[in-house]
């Protein structure tokens, strides 16, 4: 296992689309790392030019203590599982496990005892003799997994291996992808769109927008601190709220009169938007302490929890999360109040987190 | 909003499963259906029937009137004549069969051998323009081949082509590389771009990779694409009529063709030629319908 430093990446295709402005990197050995953003941000074609996939117009790529700019993929002894499996359909999934150990050329009981070993690792003993047609989708994507394995690489990549997945099964595979990397020690990098995904398997996320990374962190880091308008917006569901607030009186107020407590280190002026997570609200009755007024416009029953979007004097759909015993009719009048600590303060122009 | 396995999936009786067709209208529509199909099918298929028919006729029947539609001598005198000459030998007519089986299968093979990589550089790289490309590779079909036939023919007096069969091998080919690139690209699309990734993973270069994996699935595409082409080569007749001259070079359609005219025609000579000449693109058809119709409906479903 090795980890992987990237630095300065950038590419540009020869129809003048760049898609990776500029990325820096820098993934530890024995990692789970994340690269979560919306389709177009760069993090698939990252992660393709990590796996030697695609050549980056300029910057460095680095895998342990190797410079692989110039290395073709099979060369990197990196795995790549795929969203569309890329088994081999003509070969039984014994055969496709074995293919890339007969590739690079092991002798035959070698091969034989590895396939085993990844098998019983994936538990896909009575799957051997099926061929990718015969099995379903999990266990296909488990086959793809235990074909990644077999490689005993430097590094795992895994592009959005679990989205063709039912929501059920995808749930099953994450757990048994984390588990499987915390028992190799595995260096793995894991692209994907889904934040649910990224927040439950990452122990770093790297959020990407439109070629360029705007945050790195924990996940705890990422949805309680948001680097930026466009992570707090991502993140989360429903995302945070982003309410324009101005400073007076040593207080953050919103534009609907909503208090908030100010961060420190806050700056005295500039337009500045709060971001206010659903859970740091409180729809209270009409009147009650630190509360402004405001309209229930609607509410989801979830079941475990209820999400009122409110409006309060001007600033419209402000979502709340509440337990579910704490109910509203829609349209009741109602108190909107902050509970939870200091929300994330950014600068209107620049878009970034100032306190 | 999550639904449960009970909500969604109906557990009342089973509901009636006898087919559309016999509820409205019993089986009056589907003997309806039939007889209207039948009519149809007579209706097309008689020209063909009345060529098979000719081709066996004796001359005196061929010409009797009446025309004699089931009472006649059956012979197999014309297909004789269709590959035996008058004096012994090789008729010119069999000549011109196998310069067609020449001609049409060389274009096919070299478009081929050119159109399907194309198609699958175009499907999985980045190329400049490649919407462009396409469109100008598409377009070069847009008119129709008839309108080039005399700028052709003066380059080709040029260059020595005129009459050569190497000269109707080239202008099938151009022909049917465009309508390869696109027809193929279509089936190379089809194909995930993740095998030859996940193969260049494995240790292969990206041409092993396309040449192990993404061929071989690509095999009822090309099967389906090479019959087109083959068709088109084989029935081709503007271009052979106007390239070709003499007997050792012209291809089949011209030369049949030059059996009509004169004083008298042999009609049961033009009829088995006809049959002979529409057999072998029948038998290929038939050897690839299922890939035909995969082509046809291309693009219809998703992977």
């Amino acid at each position: 296992m090795a980890g992987i430093e990237v630095t300065a990446l950038h590419k540009r295709y020869p129809d003048g689309t760049v898609a990776v402005e500029h990325v820096d990197l820098s993934i530890g050995h024995g990692e789970l790392f994340v690269m979560l953003g919306p389709s177009g941000c760069g993090k698939t074609t990252t992660l393709r030019a990590i796996a030697g996939l695609e050549r980056q117009t300029a910057g460095d790529i680095r895998i342990g203590d190797t410079l692989v700019n110039d290395l073709p993929p099979a060369e990197r002894d990196i795995a790549m599982v795929f969203q569309f499996y890329a088994l081999y359909p003509h070969l039984k999934t014994r055969d496709n496990l074995a293919f890339p150990l007969r590739a690079e050329g092991l002798p035959k009981p070698e091969v034989h005892e590895r396939v085993n070993e990844a098998a019983r690792l994936m538990r896909l003993g009575p799957l051997l003799d099926r061929r990718p047609r015969q099995l379903s989708g999990g266990e296909q994507q488990r086959v793809a997994l235990a074909r990644a394995l077999v490689r005993r690489p430097r590094a795992f990549l895994m592009d959005e291996p679990l989205t063709n997945l039912d929501a059920e099964l995808r749930a099953d595979m994450r757990t048994e992808i984390k588990h499987l990397q915390g028992e190799l020690g595995a260096t793995m990098v894991y692209v994907t769109h889904d934040q649910v995904e990224a927040m439950s398997l990452g122990h770093r996320i790297a959020i990407l927008n439109k070629g360029r990374v705007e945050q790195i962190g924990t996940p705890l880091e990422v949805y309680d601190r948001p680097a930026s308008l466009f992570c707090a917006a991502f993140i989360g569901s429903p995302p945070m709220n982003l309410i324009e607030v101005e400073v007076a009186d040593g207080e953050l107020r919103g534009k609907g009169g909503l208090v908030l407590t100010p961060p420190p280190g806050l700056p005295r002026d500039g337009s500045l938007i709060a971001g206010v997570r659903p859970e740091a609200l409180e729809v209270t009755a009409p009147g009650a302490e630190r509360s402004v007024p405001a309209r229930v416009v609607s509410a989801e029953w979830l079941g475990d929890e209820i999400i009122y979007v409110v409006d309060h004097g001007g600033e419209r759909d402000v979502r709340v999360r509440m337990p579910p015993t704490v109910r509203f009719a829609a349209d009741a009048t109602v108190g909107l109040r902050h509970t939870g600590g200091t929300p994330a303060v950014y600068d209107v122009s620049t878009e970034e987190l100032v306190a | 909003m999550a639904v449960s396995v009970d909500e969604a999936v109906s557990t009342g009786p089973a509901r009636d499963h006898t087919p559309p067709a016999r509820r409205f209208g019993g089986r009056g529509r589907s003997v309806l259906e039939v007889a209207l199909l039948t009519v149809l099918a007579v209706v097309m298929l008689f020209p063909v029937l009345w060529m098979i028919e000719t081709s066996i006729k004796e001359n005196r029947d061929v010409y009797a009137i009446p025309a004699k539609l089931f009472d006649f001598t059956v012979t197999l005198e014309h297909y004789k004549d269709v590959f035996v000459a008058p004096d012994g030998g090789r008729s010119a007519l069999s000549v011109s069969f196998l310069n067609s089986v020449v001609v049409a299968g060389a274009s096919t093979v070299l478009a081929t051998v050119l159109g399907v990589p194309a198609a699958w550089a175009y499907s999985r790289f980045a190329v400049k323009a490649k919407k462009d490309q396409l469109f100008f590779i598409l377009s070069t079909r847009f008119m129709p081949p008839v309108v080039v036939v005399i700028p052709i023919f003066l380059m080709y007096r040029q260059v020595g082509l005129i009459d050569n069969k190497l000269g109707l091998i080239l202008i099938y080919t151009a022909f049917n590389v465009p309508f390869t690139i696109w027809m193929m690209k279509g089936f190379v699309d089809e194909v995930p771009a993740e095998y030859e990734d996940a193969a260049m993973l494995d240790g292969y270069t990206r041409l092993q990779a396309f040449w192990r994996y993404t061929l071989p699935l690509l095999v009822p595409g090309i099967a389906a694409t090479a019959v087109f082409a083959l068709i088109f080569s084989w029935n081709e007749f503007v271009f052979a009529t106007f390239l070709t001259s003499s007997d050792s070079v012209r291809t089949a359609p011209p030369a049949i063709a030059g059996l009509i005219g004169g004083t008298t025609t042999d009609w049961g000579l033009v009829a088995a030629a006809s049959v002979v000449f529409a057999l072998p693109v029948l038998v290929f058809a038939y050897l690839v319908r299922k890939h035909l119709i995969a082509g046809v409906t291309l693009g219809a479903v998703r992977r």
